[in-house]
């Protein structure tokens, strides 16, 4: 059966409206993508939609009480929630490197959970 | 003490504007922030999708913000954090405090102004109803969530659909509340059509256009709100009342350039931007001051904030150059433009491009951006669909905008069948 799916690529502010044609699951047109960004998008949306990560977890010693985080890559979309409750769990202990490992492998994705910025410690170690 | 630019501000545009000064050759720049740390609003947008224009990659609010800091640190740029600026006069002399120096009386040679802009609040849009607890702007409630780590309620209901409250309405639900609606006065949305995508169609949230809030029920916290949809004049229609209840409310209803130094000056302003009118290289009326990011006009991206702080710099460093002062060229908006940025064009300017920012009053679907100078149609683009949310631009050699006096930027209909 000939399907449409529509779109909106979040790609960049352009916001193209996407069409792809679906003939019994298969993808068969991708049609008013303004660039390469946008076709991808539309194929992933229709194949396995993925979203970047962003979250806090909890800090301890910091000067600041929590941290934000972000997932590496993107991680399927369904794995959110998920991902965001087991990152409640989480406490890291300051200072924190922007960039430094937070969470390994989430939920067996094979992306890590990064620090998104860095974190000075409330007062020095002893 | 005396120094050769001084940066109001450092958010995205203070910090572009304070690293482009110092790379064009400005020895001595200060850069005073009022906040406990660089970066402005960007700490706690902890969302991706910053720097796509200016780094090509998707960074969050954090990751945008460490990118400047860092350059700032390789620099001999002065800082000075928790600094607040009482007063400033047209000789460009500025008085601030801080905890550590106390009262610092600065005399500038330029002036870079990048205060940002505020949330517009409840009170601004006169909701009426009881004053309980619970009510906050949706920068508020990002600030508690995502730097003080304090989660502000369980039910909750966001008024407006300006991007903070769409970003704030899927961190309310990650952070296990519930979102019962956001409502829109307008008949479109507030916020680009990217966040009503991954913010709101990603987690199933209703977005309400055409409707209201029109009471607030609460002793000492919110009990919840009663709605209504709204007329083509945006008045609550009869019968279409309902009451919905929620412990929190989440006000997003807009942005105002904050000004109260630019009017202490005092700059020109324009009414429909809030900001002070400035030209082509982001100078003010005012010689020697100039103006950058959301204190001129709110942007939705902050790539194009960093971009005209890095103007302002390069033209703080190249102040006293020639370029003619009087007459300069008007640029004036037209058919379904708001506002156009900058408001005038100088002559003989350094700026060899000169990059026009504009709104639309109105969605339109296939229609074409046109560049009028004088009478003659000088540039011409087609676009499927613009909306009031998303800002455009148009680049345009200045040796074209020159030959007359009044530039035009319109959006029109197209007559032809769309392509």
């Amino acid at each position: 059966m000939r399907k449409v799916h529509k779109f909106t690529c979040i790609g960049c502010p352009s916001s193209c409206e996407i069409k792809l044609f679906e003939n019994d699951g298969q993808k068969i047109e991708v049609v008013g993508a303004g660039c390469k960004i946008g076709k991808e998008y539309a194929i992933k949306e229709f194949t396995a939609p993925e979203r970047i990560l962003t979250s806090t977890v909890r800090v301890e010693n910091g000067v600041l009480p929590v941290l934000p985080v972000k997932s590496e890559k993107p991680i399927p979309k369904k794995l959110i929630r998920e991902s965001v409750q087991a990152l409640a769990k989480v406490k890291v202990r300051a200072p924190i490197k922007q960039g430094s490992i937070v969470y390994e492998n989430m939920l067996n994705t094979g992306v890590n959970v990064i620090a998104s910025r860095n974190l000075e410690a409330r007062d020095l170690e002893r | 003490m005396n120094v050769d630019t001084l940066v109001i501000g450092g958010g995205p545009a203070g910090l572009a504007a304070a690293l482009s000064a110092n790379k064009n050759g400005v020895k001595n720049v200060l850069l005073i922030e009022r906040g406990s740390e660089l970066g402005g609003i960007l700490p706690q947008c902890i969302h991706d999708g910053f720097g796509t224009v200016i780094f090509k990659e998707r960074l969050t609010g954090p990751e945008y913000a460490e990118r400047y800091i860092q350059e700032i640190k390789k620099t001999g740029i002065n800082v000075k954090l928790e600094t607040m600026v009482l007063e400033i006069d047209r000789n460009k002399r500025v008085i601030a405090v801080n905890p550590t120096d106390g009262l610092l009386d600065i005399q500038a040679k330029t002036l870079i102004l990048a205060m940002g802009c505020r949330e517009r609040t409840r009170q601004q849009i006169l909701i009426p109803g009881d004053r309980p607890a619970g009510i906050f702007t949706a920068g508020v409630a990002q600030r508690y969530i995502n730097i003080e780590g304090i989660m502000l309620g369980k039910k909750i209901v966001i008024l407006g659909s300006g991007d903070v409250g769409l970003i704030m309405a899927r961190r309310f639900i990650l952070e296990g509340a519930e979102v019962e609606g956001v409502y829109e006065i307008m008949p479109v949305p507030g916020g680009l059509t990217r966040n009503l995508v991954q913010c709101l169609q990603d987690y199933e949230i209703p977005l309400h256009l055409s409707h209201t809030i029109v009471n607030i029920k609460g002793k000492n916290r919110v009990e919840g709100v009663a709605v209504a949809q709204v007329d083509s004049d945006m008045r609550p229609i009869g019968g279409t009342e309902r009451f919905v209840p929620c412990d929190t409310v989440i006000v997003s209803v807009g942005l105002i350039p904050e000004n109260e130094l630019s009017e202490m000056v005092p700059l020109k302003l324009d009414s429909m931007t809030g900001g002070p009118i400035v030209d082509e290289t982001m100078e003010t009326s005012t010689a020697g001051i100039y103006a950058a990011g959301n204190v001129v006009h709110v942007h939705d991206l902050v790539d194009d904030v960093s971009t005209e702080g890095e103007i302002a710099g390069k033209a703080a460093a190249r102040f006293g150059e020639l370029k003619e002062r009087e007459n300069p060229i008007k640029v004036e908006a037209g058919e379904n433009v708001r506002y156009v940025v900058p408001q005038i064009i100088r002559k003989k300017s350094f700026e060899q491009n000169v990059k026009l920012s504009f709104r639309v009053k109105e969605v339109q679907r296939n229609t074409s951006v046109k560049v009028f100078a004088g009478g003659e149609n000088i540039y011409s683009m087609k676009e499927r669909v613009v909306r009031p949310p998303e800002m455009l631009s148009v680049s345009l050699p200045s040796s074209v905008l020159e030959k007359t006096q009044v530039v035009k930027v319109v959006v029109e209909k197209d007559n032809e069948k769309s392509s």
